[in-house]
């Protein structure tokens, strides 16, 4: 990925931000220019929350180039405490573990490496929440 | 505007084609097409191709094919939407003939997918996702449609079962197809042994890599009886978007693009979609090939499962769905596949499919899908009488 493609997205992958429906209070993410319910193009900034559960997941077997070191890995669909949904890849546990309805938090994670000279690439992956560790 | 009808289509088999480039694979359709009616002066040739980029280094496909084939001096382009780039290359067509702007359209789909190493081919495919949120943290393709298949698990209670019988119908149908890539039958309980792509999609849930090409040409419907006998009116055609990314979508079960785009094509053909004889849906996943039945409006959400176990979806079934094998085995060449389903469709109808016939049917639909359902073309096709 180019420096500034990564630069720019930094919003999305360092602190979830997307953008709220100041009409009719949608949450999109990644952001809309426009509302896609209503129409309004009066959306404000609107950072997501870093906790939800598991919609639904899906191990990876057959990756995608860049991401062979890390498989297998699960990619999810995650319901945020406000109804809004993300996608994400879940870290801190073996797929086995991966269940509906899991509760998670999004946690600061390296996501891969563009080659031997590119960039390192960051994110917010979700992991399980333990008891205890809230 | 003007009526549009098909005069004649052509394919050529869905293979491992390290033999073929795109223009002799597009060469070989346009031959196919050739064998049944004496082409016309073609005014206009439009392609749907998705990876020629990424796999085989080449842009400006349109030209390629068309110096290669023997045209010059014609308008040539080339059309891309993912995995419905070649309905989106028909769309095309259809308003190029219905608006008069020209007579005699070749529209043709060619893909090349063996050309890359398998996680190259992977993340080719994976770009009909949003490469800058989706792609990013490592979802393939697979992946993102098998988020949808453990949801239609859930929600309607149903294990692999219904999934591995729809990919078992599909093989039996593509085994009587001499254009199909995986012309074989399989167990259900083999199916359900099969490798694991991407919890819960195994290896006989997904459609097959593979090269192809297919091509129809299309005609003003006063003037095609001039050219041929076996002529297929597009009675309507329609494409339609839903978000990029499925995270946005407030039911990811429902494929609203497919749903919006059965509306209008059947409102354009004058049908309801439960008057479709023969159909091809776009079945990429077996979870794809229900969610399409479902959003076209033929079957309720859920209704799948039950759908399949009464046989109203196979071979004389009331809606015959897929009797080439559909993408599960007659093969996905991605960008060619929309012109795959509409030449079967053409074939069926003037009765000279070469594998499994429909009963008598008189109209028929065709459903191509591109991304995880961000954007679909439905197509509907009548016999003339």
């Amino acid at each position: 990925m180019s420096v500034p493609r990564y630069w720019r997205n930094i919003p999305l992958y360092y602190r979830l931000e997307g953008v709220k429906c100041k009409n009719c209070g949608r949450v999109f993410f990644p952001p809309r220019n426009t509302c896609l319910k209503c129409g309004s193009s009066s959306l404000e900034r609107y950072t997501l929350p870093r906790k939800g559960r598991v919609l639904s997941f899906s191990v990876v077997r057959k990756p995608p180039r860049g991401f062979e070191h890390a498989t297998p890995y699960v990619i999810a669909l995650i319901e945020l405490e406000d109804g809004s949904s993300i996608l994400s890849q879940l870290t801190d546990c073996s797929p086995e573990e991966v269940e509906i309805g899991m509760p998670v938090e999004a946690v600061f994670r390296k996501v891969r490496e563009d080659g031997n000279s590119g960039i390192i690439m960051y994110g917010l992956k979700f992991r399980p929440i333990l008891s205890g560790r809230e | 505007m003007r009526k549009v009808a098909i005069i004649t289509s052509g394919m050529c088999k869905v293979d491992r084609h390290w033999d073929l480039s795109l223009k002799e694979l597009f060469s070989r359709a346009l031959d196919d097409a050739t064998k049944e009616c004496e082409l016309p002066k073609i005014d206009a040739i439009i392609i749907g191709n998705m990876c020629g980029v990424d796999l085989s280094w080449q842009n400006n496909i349109a030209p390629l094919v068309a110096d290669y084939s023997g045209f010059s001096a014609i308008p040539a382009f080339r059309v891309e939407n993912a995995c419905a780039s070649g309905a989106s290359a028909l769309l095309a067509g259809y308003l190029a003939v219905a608006s008069g702007m020209h007579d005699y359209v070749l529209v043709g789909g060619v893909e090349k997918l063996t050309e890359g190493v398998s996680s190259d081919v992977t993340l080719a495919l994976a770009k009909a996702a949003d490469a800058e949120t989706e792609i990013y943290y490592g979802a393939s393709f697979v992946s993102l449609n098998a988020l949808l298949m453990r949801m239609y698990m859930e929600r309607f209670n149903v294990d692999r079962q219904p999934f591995a019988q729809f990919s078992s119908l599909m093989h039996r149908n593509a085994s009587k197809n001499p254009y199909a890539q995986l012309p074989f039958e399989i167990s259900v309980e083999n199916i359900l042994r099969s490798e694991p792509i991407a919890d819960p999609i195994t290896l006989y849930d997904c459609a097959p890599i593979g090269d192809g090409a297919a091509v129809v040409v299309l005609a003003p419907l006063d003037e095609a009886s001039k050219c041929s006998d076996s002529i297929v009116e597009l009675a309507g055609i329609w494409c339609a978007t839903d978000t990029i990314d499925v995270a946005s979508r407030e039911n990811p079960l429902f494929m609203r693009s497919t749903f919006e785009a059965s509306r209008n094509a059947c409102k354009m053909a004058g049908i309801s979609v439960k008057e479709v004889h023969v159909l091809e849906v776009h079945d990429t996943f077996t979870i794809t090939g229900f969610l399409s039945l479902e959003s076209l409006g033929l079957l309720p959400p859920g209704g799948s499962p039950s759908a399949l176990e009464e046989g109203v979806l196979s071979p004389g079934g009331t809606w015959q769905v897929n009797l080439s094998g559909g993408l599960k085995a007659r093969g996905h060449p991605v960008g060619a596949t929309g012109v795959y389903q509409a030449a079967e469709i053409h074939q069926q109808l003037v009765e000279r499919f070469p594998g499994v016939r429909a009963s008598p049917a008189e109209i028929g639909l065709t459903q191509n899908v591109g991304g995880v359902g961000s954007v679909s073309v439905v197509a509907v096709y009548r016999r003339v009488k």
